[in-house]
């Protein structure tokens, strides 16, 4: 504490300093969740990504919409199956104004996944991963099987200094003592529960952003945060709440600005278990689990009305859907589109099926996860018990929900027979979602981690297998696009429901350009 | 008095044994943080090296064993979020929550103790009547949305005051503390004030109740016949009189009010203890929460020691060695 107090004296002095000379510009942004560290390597998730990206750069760098630009590498590229070549930008500067190398490249990936204490290791995306340096400003990656997504991983590792990052641990990071990257912001000042302060880094390497200085201000409450933004105290919100939208869209002091997200919300079936646990007969007696069957899967979602869900529980602030990812992404089919609300259809698929009497089922889902989670799931309830399927609505807050759902049974299996849940894609391209929900469950290779209803297809499994081994972009969008064309458009694996769409809200003048990775950074912020 | 109070802290000791026995239990069968935590993007194998890194993989007793263990050497445990030990966080964020707690408390005497005593002096004049009526209100809204009207009116439509969070703080006593500058007081008005209602409200009542009942004692009368100004009858035989009940009250609030300002904290955005409680309780942080539960239990212990303790002080009848705690 001693340490933070007397660099943060001295920063605010020189900031007074810096403040008086050139035009300051301020900007103070309400955030909705916390980052827990100033470390880019302690916790693997999106408040801390989002923020650290601040203050550090990777190789590569995500646009808004997660197309990947060069950043601290200018160009890469396969050189053979296993080996990726990356050339690194000459003359970037370290905050400190020690020159960036390949060495700190080498050092950050062997720190990345060994972080003491973290939550959630970058161990996922440097595993397998050999990296070599070649001379100052070039890397090669090695890898022992062909490997695709290589510039997809490397984009989320942030690069550190090796000279501050020697030795140091996460609190060093948060005092700000070793919190020194190549980004466009600078360490100001960390106080947990309340503020973090970024200054503009006037020797970026890249495009200057507006700000000279950021605040970052922590409002977990979702009315509080609108009210702050009203009063004046904050410049930008993000995670605007549905409800508030109509109104502070009539609002002329306010500017809002909208994106669609990566995230898809959608419904999982038990396609697994004989017998399921929450779907009963009629009578309430036992019976075969008839979400085995791919038509009662498909009459579901011909069952449920898409556009009811948007315009009324979303408050058209939604996109339906009909696969993994919105439109624009890589990997997606251009064939699939949302199901159409069809009930006499549904109900002739059931009766093919043998259960046209319909059956007892209970949809479970969280109820502070997504944006309405739980009145989505009420939605699709009432849907289902219109076709004969009478559902129970059951939810429950994310800190008891998703333990359950992934691993509340018997065995380490799945609690749930009909769950709702969403995916926002990582990697910003199909197989992410792919992969990790529709492949074969297999704990020894790592694939379906998130395939809560087990679905299990050699062939969807042999298509997304090929496709994260094919390096060529053109030949893996054919593989990614016919994956889901069979997992969602013939096997209903999933039922895709919409896509979120995120809202940020600004004083008048204040746009934000959305990403769809649904991060709020300070250069993305911009007057109009 | 010494006896009196070595059988009080045996006492603690058996009562936090307990406690963190209960809160550690009750957590593990809501889940554990590891869903949450963990990237989406994890595979099966990184997600059991997670559980396993965070011992979670252990059965419960054993977990609680070595909590135990650990605990008796001063260590409570790190926090699974922010890998920091619990009771370090915690401390942190004291100093916001005092400091909050206490502004809340001074206004609740300030202005409760004076109220309720005009109201129970002049029981039918309007004033006390309207008096009384506003302190049914203060009663009965919900914090959380007095606290949200408070910032509508004097922050966004007013502009008086800010709306969130805490403001400049400045150092004392190697303190960071908020009411030394003109924008920390600021901040501290609103969440204060929403924090007060509540109890002031409470005083208010205490106050008439107590001053209705001692105007009519003999004691009171008798100053009167002889001849003491009413200033002084009230200001003196009236005030200390009633003390009794309002300490023992505002004593068990005071831990309240510490321990729970949880919903004022998060509608206000303080950076306080109550919204790391909060938090961590949706985050499944185990050990924060056990350790904040310990402190918190520990922490009433101590206030009614030091209110008993207040009792021997105001009402000389009372004896300390007579109460059987």
């Amino acid at each position: 504490m001693k340490i933070l107090k007397h660099v943060t004296t001295v920063v605010a002095a020189l900031l007074l300093a810096v403040a008086g000379a050139a035009s300051a510009k301020n900007l103070t942004i309400g955030l909705a969740s916390e980052p827990t560290a100033i470390d880019p390597h302690f916790h693997n998730l999106t408040p801390n990504n989002s923020l650290l990206g601040h203050l550090f750069n990777a190789l590569v760098l995500q646009d808004e919409n997660q197309n990947l630009i060069p950043g601290l590498a200018v160009s890469w590229r396969a050189i053979d199956d296993t080996t990726w070549e990356f050339k690194l930008r000459q003359g970037v500067k370290f905050h400190d104004g020690s020159p960036f190398t390949a060495d700190d490249v080498i050092f950050t990936f062997g720190r990345a996944p060994d972080v003491e204490g973290s939550p959630s290791s970058f161990g996922i995306y440097t595993k397998g991963k050999e990296v070599v340096k070649i001379d100052d400003h070039t890397i090669h990656i090695k890898t022992e099987r062909p490997y695709p997504l290589m510039p997809n991983d490397v984009s989320t590792i942030m690069i550190i200094s090796e000279e501050k990052g020697r030795g140091a641990k996460t609190p060093d990071y948060n005092s700000g003592k070793a919190a020194v990257g190549t980004g466009p912001f600078k360490f100001v000042e960390y106080v947990p529960g309340d503020r973090i302060v970024f200054e503009r880094n006037e020797s970026y390497w890249g495009s200057k952003p507006e700000w000279t200085r950021v605040t970052f201000k922590s409002i977990k409450s979702g009315p509080s945060r609108v009210a702050a933004l009203l009063a004046g105290d904050v410049d930008i919100i993000e995670q605007t709440p549905t409800v508030d939208i109509e109104r502070l869209k009539k609002d002329p002091k306010l500017s809002l600005s909208q994106g669609i997200s990566n995230r898809v919300i959608y419904l999982h079936m038990d396609q697994f278990r004989e017998e399921s646990p929450f779907v009963k007969a009629k009578d309430g007696g036992k019976m075969k689990n008839p979400l085995l069957d791919a038509r009662v899967r498909r009459a579901i979602s011909k069952a449920v009305h898409r556009d009811a869900i948007v315009d009324r529980v979303m408050e058209g602030i939604a996109v339906k859907a009909g696969q993994l990812l919105p439109e624009g992404f890589f990997g997606r089919s251009p064939k699939l589109s949302p199901e159409p609300y069809d009930p006499a259809g549904a109900k002739a698929l059931l009766a093919e099926a043998g259960v046209g009497d319909g059956f007892k089922l209970t949809i479970h889902g969280p109820n502070d996860r997504y944006i309405n989670d739980a009145k989505i799931a009420e939605a699709v309830g009432q849907m289902l018990t219109r076709i004969g399927i009478d559902t129970e609505v059951v939810t429950m807050p994310r800190s008891v929900y998703f333990k359950r759902a992934s691993r509340g049974a018997e065995g380490g299996q799945p609690e749930f027979s009909f769950i709702l849940v969403g995916w926002g894609s990582g990697t910003g391209e199909a197989s992410s979602p792919l992969k990790s929900l529709l492949h074969t469950y297999d704990k020894e290779r790592g694939f379906g981690p998130s395939n809560r209803g087990r679905h299990s297809d050699p062939e969807v499994d042999r298509l997304i297998e090929d496709a994260l081994a094919t390096v060529n972009d053109a030949k893996r969008q054919d593989l990614l696009a016919k994956a889901t064309e069979l997992a969602i458009g013939r096997n209903q694996g999933i039922i895709p429901l919409h896509y979120q769409v995120n809202t940020w809200a600004a004083k008048k003048g204040i746009k934000y350009r959305a990403r769809t990775d649904e991060r709020t950074v300070a250069y993305g912020v911009y007057t109009e | 008095m010494s006896v009196f109070i070595i059988r009080r802290l045996l006492q603690a000791l058996v009562v936090i044994f307990l406690m963190s026995l209960i809160v550690f239990a009750g957590i593990n069968i809501v889940g554990d943080p590891v869903d949450l935590l963990i990237s989406p993007e994890a595979d099966q194998a990184e997600i059991e090296a997670t559980i396993r890194r965070l011992g979670l993989d252990r059965p419960w007793h054993e977990q609680y064993g070595y909590f135990l263990l650990n605990a008796f050497k001063g260590d409570l445990g790190n926090s699974f979020i922010f890998a920091e030990p619990a009771l370090k966080l915690i401390l942190q964020r004291m100093p916001a929550t005092l400091e909050l707690a206490f502004a809340a408390m001074l206004i609740a005497v300030v202005f409760g103790i004076p109220l309720g005593m005009y109201a129970g002096l002049k029981p039918d004049s309007t004033t006390s009547k309207t008096i009384m009526a506003g302190s049914i209100l203060g009663f009965s809204l919900p914090t959380f949305w007095v606290g949200l009207m408070l910032i509508m009116v004097f922050a966004v439509m007013l502009g008086w005051l800010p709306s969130t969070g805490r403001g400049d703080t400045t150092e004392l006593l190697g303190i960071q503390v908020s009411f030394l500058t003109w924008d920390g007081i600021q901040h501290l008005i609103l969440p204060a004030f929403n924090l007060a209602l509540f109890k002031m409200s409470l005083v208010i009542r205490l106050a008439r109740a107590g001053t209705k009942e001692v105007a009519l004692q003999d004691y009171i009368k008798f100053a009167r016949a002889k001849g003491l100004s009413s200033r002084r009858v009230v200001l003196v035989h009236v005030a200390k009189n009633i003390m009794i009940p309002v300490v023992t009250v505002l004593g068990l609030e005071l831990g309240g009010v510490i321990a729970f300002a949880v919903v004022t904290e998060t509608v206000f955005a303080w950076p306080g203890m109550g919204k790391l409680l909060i938090d961590s309780i949706q985050l499944l942080d185990r050990p924060v929460v056990v350790a904040y539960l310990l402190i918190t239990v520990f922490m009433f212990i101590l206030i009614n020691l030091v209110v008993d303790i207040l009792y021997s002080i105001l009402d000389p009848r009372v004896r300390l060695k007579d109460v059987k705690a």
